[in-house]
Parts: C-alpha cells; sequence; structure tokens
C-alpha cells in the first residue's frame, strides 16, 4: 500500500506498507487499522467508510468506481492512498 | 508567569506567547497545518496545564489532540477520541467546542461536536464519550443547521454543582440539566426566534453564543441570531438586554472571569448584512449586566472594516486586570489588557480566525 506524504507520519514514515491480507480492499484496510490505528481512521470514519476526501486506486483504479470497500484485491497488487484536490 | 493565547484558524492553530504582561508577544506555528482548528481550550486545573484542540482536516477527518507542554509537542491516542458509537448511525464532522468542567471534576473535559452531540471526558480529554441522554433527547429530530452546521457550540458547567451544566446548539437552543446530565430541558424561554412561525417555541432558537457571570453562576448573557439576552435563573428564562447595542445580531458573547456583570460582545448589522456596524471595529462592553452599552475602539483600526468575528473569536483571560481578545475573519488578532479600554495588535495576516482562548501558563 502506498501512502501519501502527509499521512506518512501515521506509518512510522513510511512511503510502502507490505500488507498480507487479500480478498477486498476492506480487508486490506482493516489489516492496516491493526497495526496503525491513527493511519486508518484518516482514510475511514467510525462508520468504516471512506472518508470523502480520501481517495483510494487498486492498481490504478478509483475504488469507487470498481466496488467500493469490496474491491477485490489480488496478490501483488497495489494500493495507493491519495488525498484528493480539495480544500482552500 | 506567561500568558498564552492560543489562536485556531481556518489552516492551523497559532499560538501567542507573552513574557511581560500582555506587551507583547511570540507565535509559533500554524501547528496542524491545514486544519480548521475550531475549539481549542487551555486546560489550567492541571499540575502541568494542557492544551487540547480540535482539529479537522479536509482530506483526513476531525480529531482532538493535547499537548502538556505548552504546544512544542502535542499527542493523540490511537483510537478516535471523540466518535459517534455504531449504534447512531452518525459521524463526526467536527468538535465545535471544548470545555474543562468545574474544579472539583479536574479530568473531566466536554466536548460539544457537530452534529449536535455532547461528549463527556474523564481522562483529561484524551478519549470522550457520547452523552447519551442528549443525543436521545425527543426534540433532536428537530434541531436544524445553521449555515456553519448542526453542533453543540457552547458548554458552561456551573463553577459550583457538577450536576448542572447547559450547553447551546445551533439551531435548537439551550438546553439544562440538573443532574449531571441524565435528563436534559429546554431553557429558552423569552429568547425569539424569528426566523420560525412560531417565534416563541419551546426549542428550535439560533443561540450563537453563551456566557456565565463571574459574580452570579445563575447570571448568564446570550448572543443569539438577532436577540442579545441575559437570564438570572441558570438559563431557565431571558429577557432582552440589546438596548444601548448598535444592533442585536453577532456572534461572540464574553463574560469577565473575575469580575461580575461585565461582558464584551462585537455587533454585526444583521443575519442579512453581516458587516460590524457602521462598518467599524468596535468592541461592546457591559460593566452592569447588559443595562448599558459602551463602544471601546482605541487603538483598533480607524477606517472602514468589513471582516466578522466568529462565535468563539473573543475570550478573556483570568488576569487582573483583565485581558481580552479577539480574531477575525481577515486573520487579525487584538488584545486589551485593560478590559477593553485599549487595544494592540498581536498578530496579522493570519488564516480566518476561528477560535481564541487565553490563560496565564
Amino acid at each position: 500500500m502506498l501512502l501519501p506524504g502527509p499521512l506518512r507520519g501515521e506509518a512510522g514514515g513510511a512511503s510502502r506498507l507490505s500488507v498480507t491480507a487479500a480478498g477486498t480492499l476492506r480487508a486490506v484496510l482493516d489489516e492496516v487499522a491493526a497495526e496503525h490505528p491513527r493511519l486508518a481512521r484518516r482514510i475511514r470514519d467510525e462508520r468504516g467508510e471512506l472518508r470523502r476526501y480520501v481517495n483510494v486506486y487498486v492498481d490504478g483504479e478509483d475504488c469507487r468506481h470498481s466496488g467500493g470497500l469490496a474491491t477485490p484485491v489480488g496478490d501483488d497488487a497495489e494500493v495507493q492512498v491519495l488525498p484528493s484536490v480539495a480544500g482552500g | 508567569m506567561a500568558t498564552l493565547l492560543a489562536i485556531g484558524t481556518a489552516k492551523g492553530l497559532f499560538l501567542a506567547t507573552s513574557a511581560d504582561d500582555r506587551r507583547s508577544w511570540e507565535i509559533t506555528g500554524p501547528h496542524f497545518p491545514m486544519t480548521g482548528v475550531y475549539a481549542v481550550a487551555v486546560d489550567t486545573r492541571r499540575p502541568t496545564p494542557r492544551l487540547l484542540a480540535g482539529v479537522t482536516s479536509s482530506h483526513f477527518g476531525p480529531s482532538v489532540a493535547t499537548s502538556d507542554d505548552l504546544g512544542a509537542s502535542w499527542d493523540e491516542p490511537d483510537a478516535a477520541p471523540v466518535a459517534f458509537p455504531a449504534d447512531t448511525g452518525a459521524t463526526l464532522g467536527r468538535v465545535w467546542q471544548l470545555m474543562p468542567a468545574g474544579p472539583d471534576e479536574p479530568d473531566v473535559v466536554w466536548a460539544g461536536t457537530e452534529p449536535s452531540a455532547l461528549f463527556r471526558s474523564t481522562d483529561g480529554g484524551r478519549s470522550f464519550e457520547l452523552v447519551r441522554s442528549l443525543w436521545d433527547h425527543p426534540h433532536r429530530p428537530e434541531w436544524e443547521a445553521g449555515f456553519g452546521g448542526q453542533a453543540v457550540h457552547t458548554v458552561l458547567p456551573h463553577p459550583r454543582d457538577p450536576a448542572r451544566l447547559l450547553v447551546a446548539m445551533s439551531t435548537g437552543g439551550v438546553y439544562r440539566s440538573e443532574d449531571a446530565g441524565a435528563t436534559w430541558a429546554p431553557g429558552n424561554t423569552g429568547i425569539r426566534a424569528y426566523f420560525m412561525p412560531d417565534e416563541w417555541p419551546e426549542f428550535g432558537q439560533c443561540v450563537h453564543k453563551v456566557a456565565r457571570d463571574a459574580g452570579n453562576p445563575e447570571r448568564l448573557y446570550a448572543q443569539n441570531h438577532h436577540g442579545v439576552y441575559r437570564s438570572d435563573d441558570d438559563g431557565r428564562t431571558w429577557s432582552s438586554i440589546a438596548d444601548g447595542l448598535p444592533s442585536d445580531f453577532g456572534f461572540p458573547m464574553v463574560s469577565h472571569p473575575g469580575r461580575a456583570n461585565m461582558v464584551w460582545t462585537f455587533p454585526l448589522v444583521a443575519d442579512s448584512e453581516r458587516f460590524p456596524t457602521d462598518h467599524r471595529c468596535r468592541v461592546f462592553r457591559s460593566a452592569d449586566a447588559g443595562g448599558k452599552w459602551e463602544p471601546l475602539s482605541v487603538g483598533l483600526p480607524e477606517g472602514p472594516f468589513y471582516p466578522a468575528v466568529l462565535r468563539d473569536a473573543m475570550c478573556a483571560d483570568g488576569s487582573t486586570p483583565g485581558g481580552v481578545y479577539f480574531g477575525t475573519r481577515s486573520g487579525e488578532v487584538y488584545a486589551s489588557r485593560d478590559e477593553g479600554d485599549s487595544w494592540s495588535l498581536v498578530a496579522a495576516h493570519l488564516p480566518d480566525v476561528l477560535c481564541v482562548r487565553a490563560a496565564a501558563v
């Protein structure tokens, strides 16, 4: 999983995390939450939904167009978290 | 002893410190850059003062951070400090208010939130729990959102009785508890809601800010969405104290922490014209609980002035003589060390000022 600069501080400075969970994006994010809970709550709210202005791409595809948190994540897939173009 | 002035802005928190009795200031920041800091508190009940900041990233959501070294470092727990339980189906928009409880409960801190809810911390503001009794109040489905959102923006503990608590929300109005938050009753009698078909409803008012008198804890002051009021019965009933003000519209209402009957506000022309009255930068002060008001402008800008002062962007410190502070939506912060008689600039060119809080540290 690839992290943007503003979130790396919540993962010990790492720009890239290796995740063993597979199946769905939800499973990947759940595993990340267990290891890095503050990182996880920057990405998803307390209902477990992706925050409105956080975009997550699975192998380059915006998950909002491919099943949301149920988006399939295969072996060796790349999950990229990016803040959307928002703010003033 | 130094004075700390915490300045929450639309793009981070700035900390101003004065070591010469509030004559000059050193400023650090922005802490939490690119977050909206709608709530900040300086909790001086602890052996070491604790700063609390409600920060909201437009991307990464809301949180509450604390600092026990006056802002040199900040900490957040792993779990979200303020979060709605799953069964509510709600998600936290932002924290609008952080308020240390009275001296009898040194580890209790209250948080008012958007959507309108009250949370209670028993560990000094590190973690909070939803106050179910207010969330489950039968009136809640009828509380509406104002332009700024729907939020509990005011929490006033009673200084002598931990069982008594008052909250105010926009919209919804004032709610009071006399049993430590187990039950709640509206306290809006006498507050007009001109924007509703019934202008004198039991609840639904758009109260902008409430302040408690230093000398008489039964006495409260409210700046309303049109209307300035005083209560002498701990918020049960209210009567107008708007006579003598150039307008009854505005957002802040600040009481002197150590002197009875003294309050400050910053009037705007009207709901439909949110500029300072006469386009002048003036604070209005009453020294007799709203009987008379006087404009204060010595040291403030003299030319045409258009920025507003938001509901939490004015505060007082507990020093003697009393310090008063306000920040504008154009990013200026002014301070008075003589209860408003004269003012000086603390900072300029900041982002929109959302809140200020000051204390001797």
